[in-house]
């Protein structure tokens, strides 16, 4: 549950409002951040274009508006062009959330007949090198010449730069550079610690420090930008003491079907051990969404312990995110240990602590592949 | 942002592209959808978006609305002008050359 509250003012009225399509867990990148489970080579049945298609009809009759074509890299999957333009049939603003490799000036093109209306790119840094560290592959050039592209056949995008302590004092760069691609919007997501980033955590947790240093350079940088560029920042939970409003509750207006047809409330849900997600080869989505047990399990309130079921910000942060509380906690029903009113915050403390004395050398990044065990006792 | 010298009653609008405006059954609303987000519109605003075509001028969006809410058009338009200049603010709608 990495995603911080949506840019959004209704509510979903018990029903999705967002569809992510995690098309493929496939990527030529190895990004020591991804937000792929780390069991890649566990989940390889990918759903066939008739059944995304069956899926992205579902979900709109349900009353889904907002759909991501995502990853995995989606551009590997030789029907993109044919789900976005079903999916713009259908009625929903298009998405697509891509690392740029795979996407040509022809299949943009082919994109933007079908109907795209939006492109996310996702970034890793304003130095080539920097790039290729976090990357695992050296694709800057590459990266550079498809926003261009994008920017050239008038694609509003966002530029999605994941920061941590690799790549935190490039920030005065990274903006000059969205800048001059010309980009609408800059996402400085400050990593999520799920998955490959919580492998790699030690390695890619940035100090207090070099986090107020960034944000004072964004706060320079809206000023003199002003209208031209949105950059969001994205808080990083493990500092702030408060707990993100993950997803904006589960089960509240989220919906990931990943590469396989598992229905889940967010993408990194899957690695919440000891739940059964369905999966669309078995079950209605819409029974999935209302009635199974694995959506209803923390959606509302009633699964609240102390101190979330008392707490007077419940309905703003949701006790945070599930997954974070079990990946740290052991019970996902805990509050999010990133909020400081959480008996278990130390354990968040202790996880910073530990990171900031360990020695920060890039060639200990774990790279995203299939086939890793944990070697870790 | 826009200030109202930006416009006038022979103004035309439409919406800006980056931005997606229709009905949405499953809401009873109009809603207006960029990336990553969606604003829910209340009816009045639904309406006056509608009209934002390109076609219209903003003299003609007020006289619709006067006989669509049965109200004098002099009670309609600053509030049409007022609503007009906080989308223009936003992003939603450009003038039209």
């Amino acid at each position: 549950m990495a995603k911080a509250g949506s840019n959004l003012n209704l509510d979903g009225q018990g029903n999705p409002v967002w569809l992510l399509l995690e098309l493929t867990y496939k990527c030529p990148l190895k990004c020591a951040f991804c937000s792929n489970p780390t069991d890649l080579d566990a989940h390889e049945e990918e759903l066939t274009t008739a059944e995304w298609k069956k899926v992205m009809h579902d979900a709109r009759k349900m009353g889904a508006m907002q759909i991501g074509f995502s990853g995995g890299e989606p551009t590997l999957r030789k029907d993109l062009e044919e789900l976005v333009s079903e999916a713009d049939d259908l009625g929903y603003y298009t998405n697509l959330i891509t690392s740029g490799i795979g996407l040509t000036r022809k299949r943009l093109e082919n994109l933007k007949k079908a109907g795209l209306r939006h492109i996310q790119l996702g970034f890793q840094s304003s130095d080539p090198q920097t790039a290729h560290w976090l990357a695992g592959v050296d694709c800057y050039e590459k990266k550079i010449n498809i926003a261009r592209e994008i920017k050239a056949l008038g694609f509003p995008m966002v530029l999605n730069v994941p920061i941590s302590s690799v790549n935190i004092h490039q920030v005065p760069e990274i903006i000059e550079l969205a800048a001059d691609i010309g980009v609408e919007y800059l996402e400085l997501a400050n990593v999520q610690y799920y998955n490959w980033a919580l492998v790699n955590r030690d390695q890619l947790m940035p100090t207090r420090e070099a986090l107020e240093a960034a944000e004072a350079r964004v706060a320079e940088a809206r000023e003199q930008l002003g209208d031209r560029m949105t950059i969001f920042f994205v808080i990083p939970d493990y500092y702030e003491g408060r707990p993100k409003a993950c997803m904006n509750g589960w089960g509240s207006i989220h919906l990931t079907i990943a590469p396989d047809g598992v229905v889940l409330p967010c993408s990194q849900a899957r690695s919440l051990p000891g739940l059964d997600f369905p999966g669309v080869r078995d079950h209605d989505l819409s029974w999935i969404w209302h009635e199974s047990e694995s959506f209803n399990l923390y959606r509302g309130d009633s699964w609240m312990k102390e101190p979330c079921r008392s707490c007077s910000e419940k309905e703003q942060d949701f006790g945070g995110c599930r997954c974070q509380a079990m990946l740290l906690t052991g019970d996902a029903a805990n509050a999010d240990p990133a909020c400081s009113k959480s008996p278990h915050h130390h354990i968040v403390q202790e996880a910073v602590t530990r990171a900031l004395a360990t020695k920060q050398d890039h060639k200990k990044l774990i790279a995203r592949d299939v086939g890793w065990v944990s070697t870790e006792v | 942002m826009a200030d109202s010298n930006n416009h006038n009653s022979l103004s035309r609008f439409r919406i800006a592209p980056v931005f997606l405006f229709r009905w949405e059954e499953s809401q009873q609303a109009h809603v207006l959808m960029y990336p990553e987000g969606i604003v829910k519109l209340n009816p009045t605003a639904g309406e006056i978006l509608t009209r934002c075509n390109g076609t219209n001028t903003v003299g003609d969006i007020v006289l619709q609305l006067s006989v669509l809410f049965s109200e004098q058009p002099e009670f309609i338009e600053p509030r049409v002008h007022q609503f007009l200049e906080v989308c223009h603010g936003k992003g939603w709608i450009q003038p039209q050359s």
